[in-house]
């Protein structure tokens, strides 16, 4: 059987190669979630992706962050999303998760402490889903090992 | 231990970037998503020849790089985007971020998108990248590399890697490519050079193989 290649950084310029101008708006009536990539000391990540991944069509999203280190996505109505980040300094890609809303019973979210739960719950505010995704600290998202 | 680690101190990028909580541990059975399958997606353009995408040719050494998309059984995977982007063949990226003194090339972007055939193949036709110095540590430069993105069939399955060239003096002074700790592991980023697959009086040849871990999202054809 051949083994598997290893993974390797995106570096510092992704947007060469991965952004797609339909990625961040990928279903127009959907709901629209955005926020910030973060990392250890609290400062913006303006070279990250986001990419978010759901069940049927239009399940697929991406978004580069900008110099401010924020994204935004539009897409189909979800319970939940699952999310890959990439970015210069992470050898390999992180996984999480975006709730949108808190399921009565989430086999996913029982598998975290009960104290991070919070990191992977977004917040409903005027301009859709807010999502931050702090990588390390205070906070700090929970990442999955799949 | 996963290869490369997310704590890798010599890639200093890696010290504010890396999540100091444990990773929590999902089975597959509950993290399964099949992946996006072309057409349930836009991408950009679909540009696998990366010298003709402006006016002029290039300057620098034509090539061919192929290969075959493979999942962990050894099966093709078809019908799956490969993105790519790189520096020029001085070793400059087309960003606006990439400040250092060596030319950029008005007829290279650097960027292209194959999709694979139905026995997982693709293909780039593109110019040598160069290698660079980028400041990690004193002295500090990249071997030469082509970034490499696939999507694969599935969530699991998604991977980002770095392609580099056969016998490059500076690997053994790179701590990203030296951030695979396993040395047989290593070799799998770097393609062949093919002097069968060389056009004559046209392009040199590289095969670069890539083999995606996870489960694929293919269901096993039953036997006939």
């Amino acid at each position: 059987m051949p083994e598997e290649t290893p993974s390797q950084t995106v570096g510092p310029f992704l947007a060469l190669g991965l952004p797609w101008d339909a990625g961040p708006v990928v279903d127009p009536d959907g709901v629209r979630i955005h926020g910030y990539v973060l990392d250890g000391a609290g400062d913006p990540i303006a070279d990250a992706l986001v990419e978010t991944w759901q069940a049927g069509p239009g399940a697929y999203a991406r978004c580069a962050t900008d110099d401010a280190g924020h994204w935004a996505i539009t897409v189909p109505p979800t319970t939940f999303l699952a999310v890959h980040l990439l970015a210069r300094g992470l050898l390999r890609h992180l996984t999480t998760r975006i709730y949108l809303d808190e399921p009565a019973d989430d086999p996913v979210l029982a598998a975290v402490p009960a104290d991070r739960r919070a990191t992977l719950m977004a917040e409903l505010t005027d301009d859709g889903y807010r999502f931050d995704i702090r990588i390390q600290g205070e906070h700090e998202t929970v990442f999955f090992d799949v | 231990m996963r290869d490369p680690a997310l704590d890798s101190p010599d890639y200093r990028s890696t010290a504010l970037r890396h999540p100091k909580q444990p990773l929590v541990y999902l089975p597959a059975e509950i993290a399964d998503l099949t992946g996006p399958q072309l057409g349930h997606f836009r991408p950009g353009e679909i540009r696998n020849d990366l010298t003709r995408q402006h006016t002029g040719e290039p300057v620098g050494e034509r090539i061919t790089v192929s290969g075959r998309l493979l999942d962990s059984d050894g099966r093709p995977i078809r019908d799956s985007l490969i993105e790519i982007w790189q520096a020029n063949g001085a070793g400059r990226y087309r960003h606006r971020w990439d400040r250092w003194p060596a030319p950029v090339d008005p007829n290279f972007t650097g960027g292209g998108r194959a999709v694979t055939d139905a026995d997982g193949r693709y293909e780039f036709v593109t110019i040598k990248p160069g290698p660079y110095p980028w400041g990690n540590h004193p002295n500090a430069w990249r071997p030469a590399h082509i970034h490499f993105s696939l999507l694969g069939r599935s969530f699991e399955q998604r991977l980002v890697t770095q392609m580099y060239f056969p016998g490059d003096p500076l690997f053994a002074y790179d701590p990203i490519f030296q951030s695979v700790r396993d040395e047989r592991a290593r070799q799998r980023m770097i393609a062949q050079f093919s002097l069968d697959r060389s056009q004559e009086n046209w392009a040199l040849a590289y095969e670069f193989e890539i083999v995606l871990g996870g489960r694929s999202g293919i269901p096993i054809e039953e036997a006939h």
